[in-house]
């Protein structure tokens, strides 16, 4: 009886409850799913993204040895093994071509990022016949390949004995700098009120003043971002370095690394890990702190491809 | 007041100098290279006028016509992937992730700014087959697959390429789209979704359609940079295997510097950016025609 019972007395608690039930049902099928769905795609995305770099970074601590005997995934016996380190930078010169990209990117970024500032004051904010024109110019210089000017660069340089210097790399990266900046700082100080330069006027600036005191304060932050995302494509640039350097004692980091592997005969895992990691590290850090503004930077400069 | 916005010296002095640089470093080699296609020779040896013979060689040239093919083709699928992973993750941080997508983002977007070589190098090594098995093809064996010699082979040289393009750019992408994504305005979500669209169905007929011009242009940018791609290709096949992975800008390199054939090599890189303009210009025109006719 009371096993007869129980289903009769379910029944009509069961009846109303089913719509109730079949709602929770859906919530339940969906969320719970849902939610393990995006945990999965999200975790998959991330460990895509960072399990290269830890593993870029167990593999400079390990010995040669290790490598090629060990599985690919296992960890380093030693932690604290910095003489891969010790090697990239002793052995291997990146010490010398560290201090190469640094004396080309930034006499070259300064300077790209003064002139390219001031043209974009007078296109933007100054009134002339032809400023169109000019603008259009330098935006159709971002287009152009690099391919395009290496030759007659290369012949002007030789002609001129610059070979053996760092001066090509200073003076190209400038002019290659330029359209970029031209056209973002153009940008930015569309978006400064024009009352604010003719009020100044009014207090009897001129219009040189008006760039130095008034313009540039207004800009900096701009200014700052555009020398960021200028940083990144010339302290990444490989083509016009290894154009333009004849010899290994004037090599860019970037060009260094790319000769790595044949500074050493064989391929020395550990040491050619190490100093891609050291490279890494260096964009790294600055990523680390000024993340947002370098994703906001190149996505504005998104035109340059 | 307009005395002082027209003020000639002040134009002058704060153009000139971008201008020149510009001119000197920019704009005369454009068309000084322009020249050297009807020459032969090179910087060291000297050059002689050869008229149209370099158009001529470009015409008959296996090897210019592979690069070229390459160029196209990987500019192609490369366009393709990078754009869609970018939109599916901009799709993950808007819809999905919402307000807790920023972390994400940051990671995701940090392999935009590591140094192509350096990438390269690494993924190298990830991809490795001898003497010893990389990371990729361990996990292959994992799974009780055969480990592939992935740069011995044209086919698969050329998806590590893109795989590790991918990797690099994804994040970009996604950042850029999700710019767009973020400017669709909440009512039109909602009142498609009262109107019963949901999930594919919503970001087919509504999602899609509003964030088209945003998409067009990744997609310009993308083929823009992508036809141009270099260093990615010299770090990590050096054209390889054989000269299957070469694009056009790897074999006007090759042709200038290591064959010293500077006409020919300005002949290429010609070619080279009447492609990049052709397809911008393309890309360009047909967006607007849309655009107008919505």
């Amino acid at each position: 009886m009371t096993v007869t019972s129980t289903p009769a007395h379910a029944r009509p608690t069961t009846r109303p409850a089913q719509p109730a039930r079949r709602s929770r049902l859906r919530r339940l099928r969906r969320n719970p799913l849902g939610t393990v769905a995006t945990w999965a795609a999200t975790t998959l995305l991330l460990l895509v993204i960072l399990i290269p770099l830890v593993w870029l970074v167990l593999g400079s601590l390990k010995t040669q040895n290790e490598i090629l005997n060990k599985p690919a995934f296992s960890l380093p016996d030693d932690w604290f093994n910095f003489q891969n380190y010790v090697d990239a930078v002793v052995d291997g010169n990146l010490g010398t071509y560290a201090r190469n990209s640094i004396v080309a990117v930034f006499p070259s970024l300064f300077m790209t990022i003064l002139f390219g500032v001031a043209a974009g004051f007078a296109l933007e904010i100054l009134v002339w016949k032809g400023r169109g024109a000019v603008l259009v110019s330098f935006l159709a210089g971002i287009m152009v390949p690099g391919q395009m000017i290496l030759l007659p660069l290369f012949t002007i340089y030789f002609n001129l004995h610059l070979t053996g210097t760092l001066l090509p790399l200073v003076i190209t990266y400038t002019a290659i700098g330029l359209p970029l900046t031209v056209f973002m700082m153009a940008t930015f100080f569309r978006g400064v009120p024009r009352e604010i330069f003719e009020a100044a006027t009014l207090d009897g600036a001129s219009t040189i003043r008006q760039f130095f005191s008034v313009g540039l304060p207004l800009v900096r932050n701009a200014i700052f971002t555009v020398a960021l995302v200028q940083f990144f494509f010339i302290w990444n640039d490989l083509l016009i370095a290894m154009t333009f350097t004849s010899s290994d004692d004037l090599r860019t980091i970037q060009v260094g690394l790319l000769n790595f592997q044949g500074q050493f005969g064989q391929v020395e895992y550990g040491p050619t890990l190490a100093a891609v990691c050291l490279n890494v590290f260096a964009t790294g850090a600055i990523y680390l702190f000024l993340n947002q503004r370098v994703m906001k930077g190149l996505t504005a400069g998104s035109v340059k491809g | 007041m307009k005395s002082v916005f027209g003020d000639r010296r002040a134009v002058i002095l704060l153009l000139t100098p971008a201008l020149l640089v510009y001119s000197l470093v920019m704009l005369v080699p454009v068309v000084w290279s322009l020249g050297y296609t009807f020459f032969e020779g090179n910087a060291i040896n000297g050059f002689s006028f050869a008229g149209l013979d370099n158009f001529r060689e470009l015409l008959s040239d296996p090897d210019a016509h592979a690069a070229l093919w390459f160029t196209v083709r990987f500019a192609l699928v490369l366009t393709v992937v990078q754009v869609a992973m970018g939109y599916l993750l901009s799709l993950l941080y808007v819809f999905v992730l919402r307000r807790a997508s920023s972390l994400v983002r940051t990671l995701v977007f940090f392999p935009v700014i590591l140094p192509t070589v350096a990438v390269s190098l690494l993924f190298q090594q990830l991809f490795e087959y001898a003497p010893r098995n990389g990371p990729v093809n361990s996990l292959l064996n994992v799974f009780g697959i055969h480990s592939v010699d992935w740069f011995g082979s044209s086919g698969s040289a050329f998806w590590v390429l893109i795989i590790m393009e991918t990797w690099r750019s994804m994040g970009f992408y996604a950042v850029l789209l999700y710019a767009g994504l973020v400017d669709i305005p909440e009512e039109i979500l909602e009142s498609a979704r009262l109107d019963g669209a949901s999930g594919v169905r919503l970001v087919r007929h509504v999602v899609v359609p509003l964030s088209l011009p945003v998409l067009l242009s990744s997609v310009i940018f993308s083929i823009n940079g992508t036809l141009k791609i270099f260093d990615s290709v010299v770090a990590l096949t050096n054209g390889g295997p054989g000269s299957s992975t070469t694009p056009l800008t790897v074999y006007m390199f090759q042709t200038s510097f290591s064959y010293g054939e500077y006409g020919y090599g300005s002949t290429i890189a010609l070619l080279l950016t009447m492609l990049c303009l052709v397809v911008t210009l393309f890309i360009f025109r047909t967006s607007r025609r849309d655009t107008t006719k919505a």
